[in-house]
């Protein structure tokens, strides 16, 4: 062995040396003074506290399965069944409450000059379709997701479990549907109305004005007022939602974890309840809590003087496109 | 009354697989659903740990809670059971389930989901059939727990890393290993399961 061959040798003695009193330095030891195999084991409670999950590697191909904890379950479930029922029980009980209120203070909008008897077009038949594409739906989806929620609480009692059972499970698929019933007309809405619903000058002399719930004033309007640009644009801005966090929940972990399904659902019962409370009002005014609205999205025709104490210059624009005279006297 | 419980001793399990293959035996579980499974923590790295898991049948399930038409239970045992009949398939347990628990068959379009399953302890079903009837066993598998034996998965544990039993027995046992050997990582999942942990 040569001397730089001996030098080596120690060197590597040293090494291995210095290897293993590190490694034993680093083992924690057993109470019967064998090393501890789990020293370097981070134990489930530290997992939690590193990550809302664990996850790791499955041997099947279900991938969803490899998540082996989620304890947001348990948050989902109260959000599920405490927030959400307290809240969407206040939101839309508060909704009607105030709605019931504007109809006692201050009744039905009346027309206030009465019927001229000559009807002008409102709404065109296609227009009309689409409304009620959408609204069909949209009451047929509200009915059958606010039974996942509350149903169990309301309606389960009333017919007894297997009966409940039964329509809920006919109401799941009639959910499932008709969300493409209500895609397809939300569409056609925000593209039909999409032009008269932009903001416009006369909308601030509307809310001057006191947006026609002030009898001495009158508030101009072109063919949307600034009230009715509102549910226009919330519409769209919730319908675009809860669709998106619909379709999520349609197709369950097609590229989402665990946890993007449930900010999927909290999102699509969040949007929905407010959307309800909206359409709530929306249907308020469109019925009972004004005269002449109706027939606006019923037969398409309105009267002259609704139009011109609701939509003043749309009814004038309306007019001269028609070459027409009202021979309704004006309502100021 | 005994409380029913499942506790993986990770530091024992090896990733064999056994007890899912016994529960998909026992039960006559169908192709794709999965009501075990065996989950590997950092595999292939320092510290890798290997657990069994399945519905952990919870204390205040959140299964049972968000269910929408109430199918989901605990028996007098704290054995979660469901009834199929009245199961629609919301999907809504499995969100809840912090363990991964609820399969569900696919039953059309998209994501629609038939009856939801899952582990049953080996107890049958929650539904109106008999127990130990042929109609259960078709629906939710098999009714060791009605002949007073313990969930197939747990008994063929070839480790015994897999323990079913009362949960007072089974900490017990747990917590004298751990005592004797000096290491555990813990009783996979239950303070989330139970909202009560082993000594150890």
């Amino acid at each position: 062995m040569t001397a730089f061959a001996r030098i080596r040798f120690a060197a590597l003695l040293l090494m291995l040396f210095g290897l293993t009193t590190a490694s034993v330095l680093a083992q924690t030891l057993g109470p019967d003074g064998a090393p501890n195999p789990t020293a370097s084991v981070t134990n489930q409670r530290t997992l939690l506290e590193q990550a809302p999950r664990i996850q790791g590697r499955i041997d099947i191909p279900d991938v969803k399965a490899s998540v082996l904890m989620q304890p947001m379950g348990r948050t989902w479930d109260y959000f599920h069944e405490v927030l959400l029922h307290w809240g969407a029980a206040l939101v839309i009980v508060g909704m009607l409450a105030v709605l019931a209120l504007a109809y006692l203070i201050m009744g039905r909008l009346r027309i206030e000059a009465g019927r001229s008897g000559e009807m002008i077009v409102r709404f065109k038949a296609f227009e009309r379709f689409s409304h009620w594409l959408t609204a069909v739906s949209f009451v047929l989806l509200g009915l059958t997701g606010l039974n996942i929620t509350f149903g169990k609480v309301l309606l389960r009692p009333l017919v007894g479990p297997d009966l409940f059972s039964d329509i809920s499970q006919i109401a799941k698929y009639v959910h499932n549907f008709t969300s493409f019933a209500f895609v397809a007309g939300l569409a056609l809405i925000t593209v039909l109305f999409f032009r008269d619903n932009l903001f416009k000058r006369v909308d601030i002399d509307w809310v001057k004005q006191g947006g026609g719930f002030i009898k001495s004033k009158h508030a101009p309007a072109g063919r949307f007022n600034l009230g009715e640009k509102m549910v226009y644009w919330l519409s769209v801005a919730a319908g675009l939602l809860v669709s998106a966090s619909g379709f999520v929940l349609l197709f369950p972990f097609y590229g989402t974890n665990i946890a993007d399904m449930q900010i999927a659902q909290v999102a699509h019962a969040v949007i929905a309840i407010l959307f309800i409370a909206l359409i709530l009002g929306h249907i308020y005014i469109g019925t009972l809590g004004m005269e002449g609205a109706f027939e606006a999205m019923g037969t398409g025709e309105v009267d002259i003087n609704w139009a011109r104490e609701h939509h003043d210059r749309w009814l004038a624009e309306k007019l001269e496109a028609e070459g027409r005279q009202a021979s309704a006297t004006p309502a100021e | 009354m005994a409380r029913m419980k499942f506790l993986c001793d990770a530091d024992r399990c090896i990733d064999c697989n056994a007890c899912v293959t016994a529960c998909k035996n026992e039960n006559e579980v169908p192709w794709g659903i999965n009501r075990r499974r065996v989950v590997t923590i950092n595999d292939g790295k320092p510290g890798e740990r290997s657990v069994s898991m399945a519905c952990m049948h919870c204390t205040d399930a959140p299964c049972a809670s968000v269910c929408p038409v109430k199918c989901i239970y605990p028996t007098d045992d704290g054995i979660v059971l469901h009834d199929k009949d009245l199961c629609i398939g919301c999907g809504y347990c499995f969100y809840a389930c912090p363990f991964g628990a609820p399969q569900y068959p696919q039953v059309g379009n998209f994501g629609s989901r038939g009856k939801m399953d899952k582990c049953t302890y080996c107890a049958g079903g929650g539904g109106p059939e008999a127990p130990g009837s042929a109609e259960e066993y078709a629906k939710y598998g098999s009714n060791r727990f009605g002949e007073g034996k313990l969930p197939m998965c747990a008994e063929m544990c070839s480790t015994k890393s897999l323990l079913a039993g009362d949960g007072d027995i089974i900490s017990q046992l747990y917590e004298e290993r751990v005592e004797k050997r000096g290491y555990g990582s813990g009783a996979w999942g239950w303070t989330t399961a139970y909202h009560e942990d082993v000594k150890k």
